[in-house]
């Protein structure tokens, strides 16, 4: 704990360029409502907020990553505060709740680890991260699915049971296939992308009901794109859009290079 | 049907809580020590959100039911 009862947040870290910073990260209220402040050590410049041990004490911390608007509210303000950053240069982006027991915890650890911040800060250095995910969709075509139409309100000839029976039989098939093109189209996608980026991702797929979709989402990756290649790789993006009707694809970004930077402890490649 | 997402600008606006999650409780810089308090050494991502790891695993059933599948 620092001597003021709090601990230091550490939103990421920059090059040595702490000047632009000298009064704080201008009009951005930083995790816990403090304004984001810089320490620099090791020709690096961390990126840190002061927030109080009621809230963020290892008890509290524990207690509050379980709440999900508490969870929210935080996420937010830690990813204000690197977009600010990232506006300025490339930063190395911490994972969220990374605290601090003091000042001097986090020049030691700049000194310490200058080397991987510099190396990471070099690997981003006028890249940025787009996320593409990709949904299963069943293109609107009457024709995938036999026995429908016959089976509709004029009356079958086999009776109402066979017929349902029937017409549930053609629509599993064409869920079946429709899922297996999904995937496909997903392999695909996430592969011909790949050629426009520096470095690819996977995430685990988001459940339809936290991801705001109905449809099942197969396809969630991340990808690392020179900036002088975003045009060529968001073009990609459309035109395998239209060439894979099974899946729709939506484009996020750009983020900070959250998905680039870390110690390879996340999902990774699956 | 799902709303296309391509406008980086609007994007920008509204972004959605289950990516920014992704991002920041497994992506970023880990660092662990007994300077530091993190969320590594909490290991929330598999312990404490059990509601997001429920919902992935329930993603996965539902891919392969093809009832869910519409």
């Amino acid at each position: 704990m620092t001597a003021d009862g709090g601990w230091v947040w550490m939103y990421g870290v920059t090059g040595d360029n702490a000047e632009p910073f000298a009064d704080g990260v201008a009009g951005v209220g930083g995790v816990g409502g403090s304004l984001p402040r810089t320490i620099t050590a090791a020709r690096l410049t961390a990126v840190v907020g002061d927030v109080g041990d009621r809230e963020y004490g290892e008890a509290a911390l524990r207690r509050n990553l379980e709440d999900l608007d508490w969870l929210a509210r935080t996420a937010r303000a830690h990813h204000t505060v690197l977009e600010v950053v990232a506006k300025r240069g490339p930063v190395v982006p911490m994972r969220l709740a990374t605290l601090f027991a003091s000042d001097a915890g986090v020049t030691g650890t700049l000194q310490e680890r200058a080397d991987d911040f510099r190396e990471a800060l070099s690997v981003i250095s006028a890249r940025s991260e787009w996320g593409v995910k990709a949904y299963a969709v069943r293109p609107a075509d009457p024709a995938g699915e036999p026995g429908h139409q016959a089976a509709g309100r004029e009356g079958p000839a086999t009776g109402p049971g066979a017929a349902y029976l029937q017409r549930r039989r053609a629509q599993l098939t064409a869920s079946k296939d429709a899922r297996a093109e999904a995937l496909a189209s997903a392999r695909t996608v996430y592969a011909e992308l790949g050629r426009f980026a520096v470095l690819s991702r996977l995430y685990p797929p988001q459940a339809p009901d936290l991801a705001g979709q109905q449809a099942p989402m197969v396809l969630n990756a991340a990808y690392l794109v020179a900036d002088e290649r975003v045009g060529e790789f968001a073009a990609a993006v459309d035109d395998l859009t239209v060439r894979h009707r099974f899946v729709q694809l939506t484009l996020t970004g750009p983020w900070p290079a959250y998905s680039f930077t870390g110690d390879g402890d996340g999902p990774g490649p699956r | 049907m799902t709303e296309p997402e391509y406008d980086p600008a609007i994007q920008g606006e509204r972004i959605a809580l289950v990516d920014l999650l992704d991002r920041v409780l497994a992506g970023g810089v880990v660092i662990v020590g007994d300077i530091t308090l993190s969320i590594a050494e909490v290991d929330l991502v598999r312990v404490s959100l059990r509601a997001l790891v429920t919902s992935i695993s329930g993603l996965m059933e539902a891919m392969d039911d093809p009832r869910e599948y519409s």
